[in-house]
């Protein structure tokens, strides 16, 4: 529109100019600045009306309120939404190879997946968990757990990508995890099979004398993110299901839901139901961090990996630790106690105020809560009614604020509004229901469709949620969406929570199975999200800086092509002298510096995948050639008008040849 | 007027749909910035020359020209000499003349010096951005304009030529003031 302005005054500027006005000169000038400045306005006035489809229609070009995190469950990755919205921007690759992006296909980002077991190239995520500030998400980094080969990673939000992954020692099932404390000091994982930690090789019934739950605190480098594995913390041979940590009054404290207190190893589903209360586990982590600088910790010698992705050089390391701080409750006092929780709890979540612990014992008949002050108390005052290897249990009623009565069937997962309201899923009856934690009371339910597991609010796990949306997600979804053969979708529903009752407002469908989330206000992530990588910090050891630069190099049996990309060709593209039996890496830089200018690289007959490469960065594909013939290869991201002549050859001679290499692009 | 060594004098921006955070790239005294590599990359399928801030003479004489205008400036209002004076907004006036064909010239010849193999061939072999003003250019809009730095030359450029017009209004109007003097 200001275009439009702007050209009526320019030619009346082009005919004056000759006249040498100062007048019009002056104006014009002013004109063009004040011009100039409302350039980028956009008017992004909605008008949301009661109707659900306005409340979560987002127009296009118009951005959402809020980004969801929200775990692929076995897919192994993350997926990233918008909220109210519902639209999936990006799937990031986390625990499990993608052969669409490359990842755990390419040479740099092989070394992410290896763990004491070998290259893993999928896992199981459960709970996303955002870095905090002062108890609230800060939009830095968002951690993921992998539950089967036990792990956790690390992913930027700058670039939304996988930058650290860290394997968990003695540990197995790693699923009460990362959850985070108020300034991101730890990250825990605690395992969900206790296994035989001391001794390895040991017969399965000799379960309640050799097995062990471990307790992981993972430290967090503030400024890099960085994870190490500061100290580990045995438990019983209980499972360890989820946790959160301790916030404002309860600082220095985590809590842990466990189930199994019966110490079974077979038939868990008849043989671990049978107490009529498990435990809520709470750790003083401080006092943990004490013993540790005492020296109380034994140092045990395990196998771990710890993967790191280099922006700089676009490269993934590995390094392999062997040992690892771990810490007895029975030598420790001070630094564990046992609550007694109706039965089998899965959530073990903690209110904004951080005085409360809610418990959601998946076969209980109400939720407990507890209190942190009263927990304290009781304590100090030893109302213990005993103790479990050492650790003393403390009286039920001590800890003990109240029980919400009924809830409704199998409460799992607990999570808050900014009003001093608690929501909690209930995966039995499949249902949601909003209750005041002070009070204890049932103010509204929501029917879930089906099946509803964990649940989420923005920053509804932190000190400061943003009570407007709840986003459920449930295991099952049937009747809900066209079908799709005896595999359905999962589904994750949005609903309204700024007034008192809870509606309805949208089903999308997601991607794996969706357990726990995260969400964040948007513009927290946005403004810093990268648009491409600098080609001068490129540090990568086959990078090239320049086409001219553009090279193929044999040493041995190993060619080396060291490739660029800009719009519209590769350099090289004719690529003579390799032959059956080499090994050849194609380096590819993609010199383009320009945002959303990816470009693809995929070549006939390639075992592994293809790899897509950023703008600034550099990727290497291992291609083994088996046949005598020529091959072509391609820009597999669309990337402009002539992308479809962004292509090559090479040629590959037989096995007993000796070709001479040969290199070329255009006819120069 | 010493402010342009540290504003940019002239900005070339570009819209295209593909482009909605835009694209420019912004002329200083001594250098070009901005998204040159991007525009330069845009620029080969219609076969333009490279834009290579390094081979532009202009961009290491100009902070010169510059810097010898502005002291030569406060020399002249040292002396305080009405004829050397005019004889300075006439040298100042005509600098800016040569700079701005300078610049023209510079377009013309990245507009119309096209390689005949590219892969684009403009019709009429003619993509030359506006000297000042905006143009359509296939799918992209360019808008050529003075930036900070520009405008501060040009206001400043005008100051001095009032300052000279009412000086020659003096002449006729106030002569015995001067006199006085």
């Amino acid at each position: 529109m200001n275009i439009r302005i702007n050209k009526p005054l320019l030619h009346t500027n082009y005919g004056l100019c000759r006249k040498i006005s100062f007048k019009v000169i002056l104006l014009t000038t002013v004109a063009l600045l004040f011009l100039s400045c409302g350039k980028n306005e956009k008017s992004s006035n909605v008008s949301i009306s009661e109707d659900a489809a306005s409340k979560v229609y987002v127009p296009p070009g118009q951005h959402d309120e809020f980004y969801g995190f929200i775990s692929g469950g076995f897919s192994g990755q993350l997926a990233v939404y918008g909220l109210p919205s519902g639209r999936l921007f990006r799937v990031i690759p986390v625990f499990s190879v993608d052969a669409e992006k490359g990842w755990g296909f390419t040479e740099e980002t092989k070394p992410m997946l290896m763990t004491s077991h070998g290259f893993i190239p999928w896992d199981d995520s459960h709970h996303s968990e955002l870095s905090m500030t002062n108890g609230a998400p800060d939009g830095r980094w968002v951690f993921l757990n992998g539950n089967n080969t036990p792990r956790v990673a690390r992913i930027d939000l700058t670039t939304f990508r996988t930058a650290e992954i860290l394997e968990i020692p003695n540990s197995a099932g790693n699923h009460s995890s990362p959850f985070i404390t108020e300034n991101s000091e730890y990250l825990v994982c605690g395992t969900r099979f206790s296994i035989p930690v001391k001794e390895k090789d040991v017969p399965i019934e000799s379960y309640r004398e050799k097995f062990s739950g471990c307790l992981s605190f993972v430290k967090i480098n503030p400024h890099s993110g960085e994870m190490n594995i500061e100290f580990q913390i045995l438990t019983p041979p209980y499972n360890h299901d989820l946790s959160h940590a301790g916030k404002g009054p309860s600082h220095g404290w985590f809590f842990f839901s466990c189930y199994n207190s019966e110490e079974a190893h077979t038939l868990l589903e008849v043989n671990a139901s049978q107490k009529d209360k498990d435990y809520m586990i709470a750790v003083n982590w401080k006092k943990a961090e004490e013993y540790v600088l005492q020296g109380k910790a034994k140092e045990y010698t395990t196998e771990y990996y710890h993967n790191k992705y280099d922006d700089k050089t676009h490269t993934g390391k590995s390094e392999v630790l062997n040992k690892v701080k771990v810490l007895e409750p029975s030598e420790c006092p001070g630094i564990m106690y046992l609550i007694p929780c109706p039965k089998s709890p899965h959530g073990a979540d903690v209110d904004p105020s951080g005085e409360y612990i809610i418990a959601g014992g998946k076969l209980a008949t109400v939720i407990p809560v507890f209190s942190f002050t009263k927990m304290i108390k009781a304590i100090e005052n030893k109302e213990f009614e005993g103790e479990v290897a050492g650790i003393p249990v403390i009286r039920y009623e001590a800890a003990l604020h109240g029980e919400l009565q009924n809830p409704g069937l199998g409460p799992l997962h607990t999570e808050f509004d900014d009003k001093g309201y608690a929501y909690t899923s209930m995966f039995v009856s499949s249902e949601v229901i909003k209750w005041d934690v002070k009070k204890l009371e049932v103010l509204d339910r929501a029917a879930s469709f089906y099946s509803v597991g964990h649940i989420m609010i923005p920053g509804g796990d932190s000190k400061k949620p943003w009570g407007k949306y709840l986003v459920v997600m449930n295991k099952i979804t049937k009747d809900r969406f066209l079908p799709t053969g005896p595999e359905l979708t999962q589904s994750a529903q949005l609903y309204d929570i700024s007034g008192d009752r809870m509606k309805l407002l949208l089903d999308f469908p997601t991607v794996g199975e969706p357990h726990y989330a995260q969400g964040i206000k948007a513009d927290l992530i946005s403004g810093k999200s990268l648009k491409i990588f600098k080609i001068d910090e490129n540090r990568h050891p086959y990078a090239i800086k320049s086409v001219k630069d553009a090279r193929v190099v044999r040493e041995g049996n190993i060619v080396r092509v060291y490739g660029a990309t800009i719009r519209s060709h590769f350099e090289p593209d004719n690529i003579e002298g390799i032959k059956v039996g080499d090994v050849v890496y194609f380096h590819i830089t993609n010199l383009e510096q320009d945002w959303d200018i990816p470009h693809g690289f995929a070549i006939m007959g390639a075992e592994n995948a293809e790899m897509l490469i950023m703008p600034g960065e550099t990727q290497t594909l291992k291609w083994e050639p088996k046949t005598a013939t020529v091959y072509p290869f391609y820009c597999t991201d669309f990337c402009s008008a002539l992308h479809q002549e962004m292509q090559g050859y090479v040629r590959v001679q037989p096995k007993n040849s000796s070709p001479v290499i040969k290199y070329s692009t255009g006819t120069k | 007027m010493t402010s342009a060594f540290i504003t940019p004098i002239w900005k070339i921006s570009l819209e295209a749909p593909q482009y909605p955070e835009g694209l420019e790239m912004k002329i200083w005294i001594n250098r070009i910035t901005g998204d040159l590599q991007t525009i330069n990359g845009l620029n080969h399928y219609i076969g333009m020359k490279t834009i290579e801030p390094d081979s532009i003479q202009e961009l290491k004489i100009m902070p010169y020209t510059l810097g010898l205008l502005i002291i030569a400036g406060i020399f002249v209002s040292l002396t305080g000499k009405r004829k050397i004076f005019f004889v300075w907004v006439f040298l100042l006036i005509l600098s800016g003349i040569a700079g701005g064909i300078d610049f023209y010239l510079w377009e013309y010849d990245y507009g119309h010096n096209l390689d005949p193999n590219a892969a684009i061939k403009v019709p009429g072999m003619n993509y030359q951005p506006p000297f000042i003003g905006s143009k359509k250019l296939l799918n992209f809009v360019a808008h050529s304009y003075p930036d900070t730095g520009g405008y501060i030359i040009i206001f400043s450029g005008v100051i001095c030529l009032l300052i000279l017009l009412i000086e020659l209004n003096l002449i006729s109007l106030n002569r015995k003031h001067i006199k006085s003097r």
